[in-house]
């Protein structure tokens, strides 16, 4: 009977290990439903920035100086908003990690990361140089190319942390490609994609490994 | 036909941290002493001699480099310490449903 039990924690101990080192366990769903409110508020900001440049536009015609006013100040906007989700996602993880007396930075953490900045910086730096170009086709292709390397990178970090994300990565790459065909609504679609999905992706990942946070 | 199911335990595995490191190595390539030192909570000096009894066995493999002028010293399992981790849980497993 002894014996039993010491088999059945010799298990568990394997188990835990295994996922431990293998994987980062301390990412908090609420840092997706944070993520997903900046952006909607950000898009929300976007939309009358860009609907302020139109009425400008109506009024006075075109000038290019004005577009490149338009182009800095949603670049700044959208560097806002990653800055503000990263730094949101950065705070509660570290708080989850902290209930669940785990190291914030280790060996899986690291992975991670590496493994999510790969597709996401080779994203973000083909998006800058889409940027120097006025070309109204290109530029729109810039939020679904935004939602497509950003599902990319969440596929791909997928594997060395919690699984739903897998799932939440192929949803915002399905969506960044519909948008392709209809590059007037980027916007929307951005909305939908960072806001949206994060909140509901956040609050499942949430009710799932968090609800009820007792152990690790 | 009977088996043992106690055949299959390691005795080596008795002991928590080295169980502790074969299940790491076996799902991580290579991994740092220090990642091992930090996963497992134990101190520098009981981890390596748990390591060097494990190396011993060649359950696991060490591979001595250098970061910059900082040596890093990385482990990884062998094919004889898969098979007798996996032997193990096998044992572990018969044991936990033998005795219902």
């Amino acid at each position: 009977m002894n014996e039993q039990t010491q088999s059945l924690e010799a298990i568990q101990d394997i188990r835990r290990l295994m996922n431990r080192s293998s994987r980062f366990l301390s990412l908090s769903g609420l840092s997706g439903i944070a993520a997903g409110g900046w952006a909607l508020a950000g898009a929300w900001l976007a939309g009358r920035r860009i609907g302020s440049y139109y009425d400008d536009y109506e009024r006075n015609g075109y000038s290019l100086a004005e577009f490149v006013r338009l182009k800095q100040h949603l670049l700044l906007m959208a560097a806002a908003v990653l800055a503000l989700a990263m730094a949101s996602a950065f705070f509660f993880t570290w708080r989850r990690a902290r209930q669940q007396g785990l190291p914030m930075w280790d060996r899986t953490a690291r992975q991670l990361s590496i493994n999510m900045l790969i597709p996401l910086v080779s994203g973000g730096l083909l998006l800058l140089a889409l940027l120097r170009y006025e070309d109204a086709n290109l530029l729109g292709l810039i939020g679904p190319l935004c939602l497509i390397f950003y599902g990319l990178s969440l596929v791909n970090a997928s594997k060395y942390t919690v699984n739903d994300i897998r799932y939440l990565g192929v949803l915002e790459i399905i969506l960044g490609l519909i948008n392709t065909q209809f590059l007037g609504y980027g916007l929307f679609f951005w909305a939908i994609g960072f806001g949206l999905l994060h909140i509901v992706y956040g609050f499942i990942m949430w009710w799932k490994n968090e609800r009820t946070d007792t152990k690790g | 036909m009977p088996k043992n199911p106690i055949a299959g335990l390691n005795k080596l595995f008795d002991n928590r941290i080295r169980l502790g490191v074969m299940s790491i190595l076996a799902v991580n390539e290579e991994v740092s002493f220090n990642d091992l030192k930090q996963l497992l909570e134990v101190t520098d000096g009981n981890l390596a001699t748990h390591l060097v009894s494990l190396e011993d066995n060649g359950l696991l493999k060490v591979h001595k480099g250098f970061i910059g002028r900082k040596t890093n010293t990385t482990y990884s399992i062998t094919k004889a310490g898969e098979k007798a981790l996996s032997e193990h849980i096998q044992a572990l497993e018969k044991m936990i449903r033998g005795m219902k």
